[in-house]
């Protein structure tokens, strides 16, 4: 009796541990399977990034190489003897510091501009209640199916009259508002109850101190990404600069890139040198405020 | 009395004046020109682009009857087409390889964004240069001998590519936040029901992003159309005029050819279908926000 107890009881330890041991062999495969997929990710995923950033990559390398090393027929995907020739020699050719300060300035101005103007607008469509707002909101709007592009000519002629032509103004007034940037903020705004504002108002707050010391500190994230969004559409703008200056005083550097362009064919390094120093701020500054363009752009969809 | 009377004038006013900024640079930059478009366009002008001489819907009926306008348009659909399919292509590629947590997901999501941070002409340098002949990558690479920019048959694809390439940063955004709003457990599902990864993303994937997927496919519509600094830097509208995208049909009539009046017509052609497509995507975007 007892002995077949034990025997019982030996049986159903060893299956038991047969079970346990099938488990662990289950466990291994499945992890070894996340592993083998983890790892196809990951290289799927280095093939892909690699394969997007290949011109960057690739101009980053020639910004580095010194002229007589790109005109060979061998592939030269990194240069043997780096350089920094290239950066020093497009700076000295063409004014580039000064088109960069250009683009800051007209860039910065634009961002700031657009930040007040739309946070000023979306306050009053939000806060305040004023005849013929709906009609008005709706003009805003309706200015998203205006394409740049078909105003453009009318633009011209309209500063060229002014006589506003290679100045500052004339590449930062146009762009000192903008109908996404209303939308964005008034979507913010409304999700703040109107109470809000109302106890304010009886804190004896004026509109204006409500806008800047209590609605753009809540809403700094939708700000962020407005900022990051517009500085960079500013800093790349190229047709209405292209029109509207002349002069190398009043250049940005999208424009002014152009003149290593056409120097001599030797230049292609520097032109290349030139475009890799200019797409660092725009780069960086994406970079930088990445997340918060992201969660700007999103959370307006998802609270609308 | 006085002041309650001020009160209420700026009680009145006051909601105008935070308007005021804004509108007032609508209307001087984009109202007006865009009235002032639609007068041009009926006008011959001269030089200066001052209307001179009433043509009625002359610069129209010359547009619909002139070899070239048509051959602006045919390119400009092949190119929206071609931008489109590229851009829409690489940005769901990336967003799907990004769509389940690996280590340095965050450098990667960094990289197929970027694109949408360089300028059109910026990159079309850098394309200018990969294209080159003898000394491009592109050629060096691929072991053959094509003048990319120079040869009518394939510049276009060229340009195309090229922003399929600038546009594909922000499809790649659109769509990863199109794949989180899918829900995870309906993969677990389908994957102990033995569903390939391929059958997954053809029958839970793709019809789970179809409300983004229609927006997304309409901005960059509106954004191909758009198109001019990489048509500037890399091809000039050329060879011939297989690169003469509506844009930049426009900046030539009316900046080399001074006709004005004809660009002004382009450029209400231009806005007409712009405007279309943005009512189509004002649709869709409400259709999409009732169906979450």
């Amino acid at each position: 009796m007892n002995q077949t107890f034990a025997a019982e009881n030996q049986a159903m330890k060893k299956s038991q541990e047969e079970i346990l041991k099938l488990q662990q062999e289950a466990n291994a495969k499945a992890i070894t399977r996340r592993r083998v997929e983890k790892g196809t990710l990951v290289v799927l995923n280095i093939m892909m990034a690699v394969f997007i950033l290949l011109p960057l990559l690739y101009a980053v390398s020639i910004a580095f190489m010194p002229s007589s090393e790109l005109f060979t027929t061998e592939i030269n995907l990194l240069p043997k003897h780096p350089t920094l020739e290239n950066f020093s020699q497009a700076l000295v050719k063409v004014p580039l510091a000064r088109f960069v300060i250009n683009s800051f300035l007209v860039a910065g101005c634009i961002t700031i501009g657009q930040i007040i103007s739309c946070s000023l607008a979306a306050f009053s469509f939000s806060f305040l209640d004023f005849k013929g707002k709906d009609v008005i909101f709706m003009l805003v709007m309706a200015t998203m199916m205006i394409p740049g592009e078909a105003t453009i000519i009318s633009n011209y002629l309209t500063v060229s009259k002014l006589g506003w032509l290679d100045s500052y103004h004339v590449l930062i007034i146009p762009y000192l508002t903008s109908a996404t940037g209303i939308f964005l903020f008034r979507q913010f705004y409304m999700t703040f109850p109107i109470s809000l504002y109302e106890s304010a108002k009886i804190d004896g707050c004026t509109n204006l101190r409500f806008i800047f010391t209590i609605l753009i500190p809540l809403t700094k994230s939708g700000i962020g990404a407005m900022a990051v969004y517009t500085f960079i559409n500013a800093w790349n703008m190229y047709m209405w600069p292209l029109l509207v200056t002349g002069s190398n005083e009043l250049r940005t550097v999208q424009i002014g890139i152009g003149m290593l362009d056409s120097v001599d064919s030797q230049s292609i390094t520097l032109m290349i040198a030139g475009v890799v120093m200019i797409i660092i701020p725009s780069i960086s500054i994406f970079i930088i405020g990445q997340k918060q363009l992201i969660r700007g752009m999103f959370s307006g969809a998802v609270k609308g | 009395m006085k002041t309650s009377g001020f009160h209420d004038l700026e009680k009145k006013l006051g909601p105008y004046t935070y308007v005021l900024p804004a509108m007032a640079v609508f209307a001087v930059f984009l109202f007006y020109p865009f009235f002032k478009t639609i007068y041009l366009s009926l006008f011959k002008t001269n030089k200066m682009g001052e209307a001179k001489l009433f043509y009625g819907l002359g610069n129209y009926r010359d547009l619909l009857t002139s070899q070239s306008f048509y051959n602006s348009i045919f390119v400009t659909l092949i190119f929206v087409l071609i931008v489109v399919a590229g851009s829409m292509l690489l940005g769901l590629t990336a967003a799907v390889l990004c769509n389940r947590s690996f280590p340095g997901i965050r450098i990667f999501s960094t990289a197929y964004a970027l694109p949408m941070a360089i300028a059109s002409s910026s990159a079309a340098m850098i394309f200018k240069i990969m294209l080159h002949p003898s000394i491009g990558i592109v050629n060096k690479l691929l072991g053959l001998n094509i003048n990319w920019i120079s040869d009518p048959r394939y510049a276009l694809v060229c340009v195309a590519l090229l922003t399929a390439w600038l546009n594909s940063g922000i499809n790649f955004l659109y769509f990863s936040a199109g794949l989180s709003n899918i829900d995870e457990s309906i993969y677990e599902r389908a994957s102990v029901d033995g569903a390939s990864g391929f059958q997954q993303f053809w029958s839970l994937t793709l019809p789970g992003l179809s409300p983004i997927m229609f927006y997304t496919l309409v901005v960059n519509i509106i954004q191909a159309f758009q198109a001019f600094g990489q048509v500037k830097v890399l091809t000039q509208g050329g060879p011939g005029e297989s690169t003469n995208l509506i844009v930049y049909s426009i900046y030539r009539d009316a900046f080399f050819n001074y006709r004005f009046g004809s660009a002004a017509a382009q450029s209400v052609l231009l806005f007409a279908m712009i405007m279309v497509l943005t009512l189509i995507m004002f649709r869709i975007e409400k259709k999409g926000v009732s169906y979450q």
